[in-house]
């Protein structure tokens, strides 16, 4: 891993930790009755700060997961650099992909 | 040389850095299912409803305590990562570990009560 992944690995790592900490908060609050559509639905519907908070989520998580995926490639697979920097890039864009998708899904659909 | 190689596998810290790895490994896996579980709701509440029942199941809810418990530690594992990597180093670092450890298996197992 270079320096530049590296930081941005860290960075990325630092910026999620409070992000992960209200996101188990929010998973015990909301299944502290069974959980339902609409009570999801209901929270978030419009909700900008929601929008922000999910939408930073899913960008850092992106940059975090794939980094940690190429690494895993690199070391464990016998894909060279090159191979599982492409592949790393493109499962990046996947989840930057579906979760933003899901975030709209929640919020604006 | 091998043998100097291998001889730290098996350590504390090194299960440490495995189930950090490991952990962070399955939730890549797990997540392109989340979002496309939550962009469910393009379609409609009922859609996702549909699916939120579904996920009642015994066996789910288990399969969403181990979730918390991969979120968890692998969470309290970067913690510790970024501490020794921008502070002092301290010592107890094996005990941390643990206590990172136990603490999410705490954190699942309640979850578990509270679901079921």
């Amino acid at each position: 891993m270079n320096v530049r992944l590296y930081l941005w690995q860290r960075a990325t790592a630092a910026l999620m930790a409070p992000l992960v900490l209200i996101h188990i908060a929010v998973i015990f609050y909301a299944t502290r009755q069974g959980m339902t559509a609409a009570d999801i639905l209901s929270r978030t519907h419009g909700s900008i700060a929601w929008a922000s908070y999910y939408g930073l989520f899913v960008a850092a998580v992106s940059i975090h997961a794939a980094i940690g995926v190429r690494n895993i490639l690199t070391e464990w697979s016998p894909l060279r650099d090159r191979r599982a920097g492409q592949f790393a890039v493109a499962f990046g864009l996947l989840l930057a992909a579906l979760g933003l998708r899901a975030v709209f899904a929640v919020v604006l659909s | 040389m091998t043998t100097g190689v291998v001889k730290h596998r098996g350590s504390a810290l090194w299960i440490a850095a495995m189930i950090h790895r490991l952990s962070g490994l399955a939730l890549a896996i797990f997540l392109p299912f989340h979002f496309l579980a939550l962009g469910l709701a393009i379609g409609g509440e009922a859609k996702l409803e549909s699916f939120l029942r579904w996920s009642d199941q015994p066996l789910v809810k288990f399969s969403e305590g181990g979730l918390v418990f991969l979120l968890t530690v692998h969470l309290l594992g970067g913690l510790r990562v970024l501490a020794i990597e921008n502070f002092d180093w301290r010592d107890g670092q094996k005990q941390l570990a643990a206590l990172a450890a136990a603490v999410s298996v705490v954190i699942a197992v309640i979850f578990l009560v509270r679901v079921f």
